[in-house]
């Protein structure tokens, strides 16, 4: 075992130690720190429950839907800003200067507009993938190699051949780290719009146990939303290192697939 | 083609939007309850500006960033140069610093306000977290990539560790180290205003909400729009300062 290694198992079972001395010593009031012991039966009590899955579904359904119409939406425009050198330049500082900006904030006119159901929490996650998508889109158009555009070119091939045979499978890469962040963002936009105002989903169990007091319950319901998170972004990110892998064997240069300065910062609430 | 054509032509569109709007609002089209007429938002956020404490709601929130910013810096800058300093810390924790920067922090919110209570420290705390990744990623970034030559001429000219740090290596990582703050600067702000939104209480993100919750449509556009502009003018500050920043290291 190598010494970092050692000092993360260490650093592990001394956060360990820790919570638990603090929710055994009485300091502080031990519904705020159960012990772990509690938080992982209301972890298992709630695996266990029927209605916990109702919820999980309709957060999936939100997820689902939202991430789809924003990676649709922002593929597109990613896209035609990238293609058409006018319509870049005249849409691009929009997106530049939004695409950082809370998106939370637009949950009460996405409310108004969509309703107070499923439609403003689907709203929700849309925007929010939306935005990394469109900038990972736009700069993955940009970096196709000019090599590839003159070999099409040579073979005769029409605009829409180019973009299907040529743009798509090279920006490929791109737009899966663009969906990679996307989703994680629609994730966030999606559950805290459940915790604001909803009946059902995962982000309204954690605040019903939050409203309850029923601290170990909140503590679950956290994990859990972790856990399917991470799974999340690591199903997704293999899926990414795959595409790269390929696309390094087959393609003439590879486009860089990690550019976290570029895109990062377009993730946000 | 001419530069300016497409900036002109993004703006003429964004104006043409709006005079659609208003057309479309004065019609009937659209119903006032759910996108009011441009017209109408200007004149909210004229009287908003006039009766609701819009200065106050701005410092509160700028005052909660600001508070939180410091702490990333002071947190994160040092520990950022502890992974660098002693490799194991760096190899150990890289990952997991990394993991955290793409993790739903803001959700643990509801914790935090168990803990802290509802109120600027569960926000700032939110705040924090958010921001110190950033500065202690961009922190470790930046001192691993100082180019080994300039470390060799200091170490030639028998500088202490100390003045290794003051002279050499921070003068060199403070372009990348700036960069970390900047991001974090842009994280805290979205945490900050996005929880004031959650919990109704604060500043600039609880002004949307209070809009909202009186059902003063009009006025709620109008926060709306005030927020983002803010936003977009204070990452905009940010971003000339960084760049002002990496010319002069």
């Amino acid at each position: 075992m190598s010494r970092a290694t050692r000092l993360r198992v260490a650093t592990l079972l001394l956060a360990w130690a820790v919570w638990e001395a603090l929710a055994r010593s009485g300091l502080v009031f031990q519904g705020v720190v159960p012990s772990s012991l509690t938080v992982l039966a209301s972890v298992v009590s709630q695996l266990e429950s029927v209605g916990f899955y109702a919820h999980l579904w309709r957060t999936a359904e939100e997820i689902g839907f939202g991430f789809t119409i924003g990676t649709a939406a922002g593929v597109s425009l990613g896209t035609i800003m990238g293609l058409s050198v006018f319509f870049g330049r005249l849409a691009h500082p929009y997106i530049h200067i939004l695409a950082p900006t809370p998106k939370i904030i637009f949950l009460p006119v996405l409310m108004i507009l969509f309703g107070v159901d499923i439609g403003s929490k689907i709203a929700m996650g849309a925007i929010s993938a939306f935005f990394p998508v469109v900038v990972a889109t736009y700069d993955g158009v940009r970096q196709v190699p000019p090599v590839l555009l003159r070999v099409a070119r040579s073979f005769g091939a029409s605009r829409w051949q180019t973009v299907v045979k040529v743009y798509f499978p090279a920006m490929l890469p791109s737009i899966v780290t663009g969906m990679r962040l996307g989703l994680g963002v629609a994730i966030i936009g999606t559950l805290l719009a459940e915790i604001k105002l909803s009946n059902r989903g995962l982000g309204f169990l954690a605040i019903q146990q939050y409203e309850g007091f029923h601290i170990p319950d909140l503590y679950a319901v956290l994990l859990i939303i972790f856990a399917l998170a991470v799974a999340a972004n690591v199903a997704i990110g293999r899926v990414a290192a795959r595409l790269q892998r390929r696309h390094v064997m087959n393609g003439p240069r590879a486009v860089p697939l990690n550019r976290p300065e570029s895109v990062s910062r377009e993730v946000s609430t | 083609m001419r530069y300016w054509l497409a900036p002109a032509a993004g703006f003429s569109a964004v104006v043409l939007a709006l005079a659609a709007l208003e057309w479309a609002a004065g019609a009937g089209w659209v119903s006032p309850f759910v996108m009011p007429p441009p017209s109408a938002i200007a004149v909210s956020g004229w009287q908003m500006a006039a009766e609701e404490p819009l200065a106050s709601a701005f410092f509160s929130t700028l005052g909660v960033v600001l508070a939180a910013m410091v702490a990333a810096a002071v947190a994160g800058i040092p520990a950022g140069w502890a992974m660098y300093r002693f490799p194991t810390l760096g190899k150990a924790y890289e990952n997991w610093v990394a993991a955290l920067f793409s993790a739903p922090l803001i959700l643990l919110y509801p914790l935090f306000l168990v803990v802290f209570g509802r109120g600027p420290l569960t926000i700032a705390m939110i705040g924090f977290l958010s921001g110190v990744i950033p500065v202690v990623l961009k922190t470790y970034e930046g001192f691993s990539a100082v180019r080994m030559v300039l470390v060799n001429v200091g170490l030639s000219f028998n500088l202490s560790e100390r003045e290794l740090l003051a002279k050499v290596l921070l003068p060199a990582a403070i372009p990348t180290v700036f960069t970390g703050l900047r991001l974090a600067f842009i994280y805290i702000t979205i945490n900050v205003v996005g929880l004031e939104y959650m919990v109704n209480f604060g500043g600039l993100g609880n002004l949307v909400g209070r809009m909202y919750d009186r059902y003063d449509i009009p006025a709620m556009y109008a926060a709306v729009a005030f927020v983002l502009l803010i936003s977009v003018l204070g990452f905009w500050a940010a971003e000339r300062l960084e760049r002002r920043v990496g010319r002069g290291a």
